[in-house]
């Protein structure tokens, strides 16, 4: 049986979940604990799992992320949400030179359990400093495992994945998909966990393949529905989930069906995700390319305020409709 | 730098050092020996082409490492920054692997995958060797954050040099370490220099870099480094507070770092005057000093000190012929130790691509 989440009460229930399974588990955050979460995600479990295991932190990102890295080589598993994955650059040090290096370093005797998770997203008029959107970037570390769930299942079964897997993996929300819904499995129908590097398909076509990660994602898909009823494109949507580990095989699989390909990407167009599975594309389907790979990314300046604006520099049906449609 | 001699107090009657047998007091003095020829040794290969990258020498700071480390339980855990090879002989790290790590060898502690500044030896409770200055700091509250998550009674020893007090870290480390009651001590080790820059130059203090601590309410302390018995006397201090009470200590060890920041420092040598070295040699080397005071108590003798630095004399140069005649890291090599699930071929590691190469 499925039931009805939200976004935010589906990685809620993730981290109940995992609370849980293992005493080892802890959440820290700055507001996570009394508060409920800036943005409510952790909501009820300060009062349910107590001061030891769910944390707050002064803000402080350097110090706590850092301390969460210490913490997990000796076996605790913490769970840190930034407030704003935007505010990553204040602990950049301890994310990519000892959660993504230590390993390596040690030559594998050391290993970091972590997972840092947040939003990462634009669109809600807070300006430049609070919209970056980093997985493109962090996906460039290797050591580093990077994911963006779209929906609250994606959400849910990820961030389970996440938290049991036995690397740094950086879980990307989206403020603007918290209050949407979706159906979730129920718990009594089994434990429900995605795996890490697995995407898939949210609507099958044959004429183009949309691939896209997070709120891109629902964007895509409402652009679809625009394509078919208006343009009669029938269009295949693909959702990569994880970022790394990436999906190669599912986005080959939809381009050699389609042979035409809009990448979507609330990223900046140099470099980052979607900039990755372009040079993938050419390399290995090349022969099945009908068209030039296209891209939709936000408009390559830093993320404006205004809110009269700010939805046309991001992927939006629209902006995808018209990019397919150059296609043809 | 303010002087932290304490020639009025004798600290070889502090309860920590009575309880020092004759055999152990040698084997200090013999692991800062080992200390000094591994590095010795280390330099004359480092100038022969036999490494790459940095070298920095921690020779004349011995007493820390070797005074610290031998107050270790258990549960008590090591970590320190890129200065690490005194850290990480003294809590029993091999020279071959020490030797051979710098030489970039499969033999290393790290396979040849870390380099100088970052050794490793999580079964010995220690956790590296880390290269950004003060970057080390939010790991070694976060190790002490575990002791204490998982009930285990013990600290977390954590160092810096005297240039990583200005980075936000530990600030940051410093501020969590007393809200949260933390297990850890942190050490200052002030060799006088942020790199070339001399402490006057880089740091605003009143007093002592250690006494910031009282911005935070966290107990500090300084300690002569040139002296072993006093490194150990307030060190077990800090560390009985930390296991016993969950509360930090900031220490600042006064000590002497004869060499340049690292030996690719091109103004090594002018640092100093010739006469502060020579001074510095006979009166405050930590290994002079001791030695001297082990020859007093009647525990030591001259020929015992002279076989001791020939054994780690030898001991050295075996461990760069042991590195020298290691095979290198092979290509393939360069992509293991990355992921935990992908090295444990983890049915997790086979889904999705990991690795993005041609």
């Amino acid at each position: 049986m499925s039931r009805t989440l939200t976004y935010r009460e589906a990685i809620r229930e993730g981290l109940d979940e995992e609370l849980a399974r293992d005493p080892n588990v802890v959440l820290m955050g700055e507001e996570v604990a009394q508060y409920n979460g800036a943005y409510k995600v952790t909501q009820g479990l300060w009062e349910k799992w107590g001061d030891k295991r769910v944390v707050d932190t002064p803000i402080s990102e350097a110090g706590f992320i850092g301390m969460g890295i210490g913490a997990s080589m000796l076996g605790v598993r913490p769970v840190m949400e930034l407030m704003f994955w935007s505010f990553h650059s204040v602990a950049f040090d301890q994310l990519v030179s000892n959660a993504a290096c230590v390993r390596y370093m040690s030559g594998g005797l050391c290993n970091c359990p972590i997972v840092v998770r947040g939003p990462a997203n634009g669109g809600t008029g807070v300006g430049a400093t609070h919209s970056h959107i980093p997985e493109g970037l962090f996906a460039a570390f290797p050591g580093l495992k990077v994911c963006a769930p779209a929906t609250p299942a994606d959400a849910k079964g990820l961030i389970k994945a996440a938290i049991r897997d036995n690397d740094p993996v950086y879980f990307m929300e989206n403020t603007l998909l918290y209050g949407n819904s979706g159906e979730v499995p129920d718990p009594a129908d089994g434990d429900f966990v995605i795996p890490l590097g697995l995407a898939e398909i949210k609507r099958e076509g044959a004429d183009v393949s949309i691939i896209a990660h997070g709120r891109s994602v629902i964007q895509s898909l409402a652009a679809a529905e625009i394509l078919q009823r208006d343009h009669g494109v029938n269009a295949e949507v693909l959702d990569l989930r994880s970022i790394r580990p990436l999906d190669v095989d599912a986005i080959l699989k939809t381009v050699m069906k389609t042979n035409r390909v809009v990448l979507v990407d609330e990223s900046k167009p140099f470099g980052g995700v979607s900039a990755m599975v372009a040079m993938l594309i050419q390399e290995h389907a090349f022969d099945h390319l009908d068209a030039p790979i296209k891209r939709v990314c936000s408009i390559d300046a830093p993320a404006i305020y205004s809110p009269h604006i700010e939805h046309e520099q991001l992927p939006n049906p629209k902006r995808i409709v018209d990019k397919v449609l150059t296609l043809r | 730098m303010i002087s932290a001699t304490s020639s009025t107090l004798d600290f070889a009657s502090s309860p920590i050092n009575r309880s020092l047998t004759p055999a152990r007091k040698i084997e200090l003095f013999t692991q800062m020996v080992r200390i000094r020829r591994f590095e010795q040794a280390a330099l004359k290969y480092y100038n022969g082409g036999k490494m790459g990258g940095f070298l920095h020498l921690y020779i004349g700071q011995e007493a820390v490492a070797v005074g610290t480390i031998s107050l270790g339980g258990a549960d008590d855990h090591f970590i320190t920054a890129y200065r690490d090879h005194g850290h990480a002989l003294a809590v029993g790290m091999g020279m071959n692997e020490c030797m051979a790590e710098m030489y970039g060898k499969q033999t290393g502690c790290s396979k040849g995958k870390g380099g100088s500044m970052h050794f490793f030896a999580p079964d010995k409770n220690f956790w590296g060797g880390h290269g950004i200055v003060a970057g080390q700091t939010p790991l070694g509250l976060g190790l002490a954050y575990g002791l204490k998550y998982l009930g285990r009674e013990g600290c977390c020893l954590c160092y810096l040099g005297d240039g990583a007090v200005n980075q936000g870290a530990f600030h940051e480390s410093l501020n969590i370490a007393a809200l949260f009651g933390i297990p850890v001590v942190y050490i200052i080790e002030n060799n006088g220099y942020s790199m070339g820059t001399s402490q006057e130059r880089s740091s605003a203090y009143n007093g002592c870099l250690a006494q910031r601590a009282e911005a935070y309410a966290i107990e500090w302390d300084v300690i002569d480094g040139s002296d072993l018995y006093e490194v150990r006397a307030k060190t077990q201090i800090a560390m009985e507070r930390a296991r016993k009470e969950h509360k930090p200590t900031v220490l600042e060890i006064d000590t002497y770092r004869y060499y340049g920041h690292s030996v690719a420092d091109s103004r090594a040598k002018k640092y100093r005057t010739p006469e502060e070295i020579e001074d510095y040699k006979l009166n405050h080397d930590p290994i002079t000093v001791f030695e001297r005071r082990l020859i007093a108590e009647g525990v030591l003798t001259e020929e015992l000190s002279k076989s001791i630095h020939q054994d780690a004399k030898n001991e050295a140069a075996a461990s760069a012929k042991f590195a020298d005649e290691s095979p290198a890291p092979t290509v393939a090599d360069i992509s293991t130790d990355i992921y935990w699930e992908s090295d444990h071929n983890t049915p997790a590691s086979q889904i999705g691509h990991h690795f993005f190469n041609d």
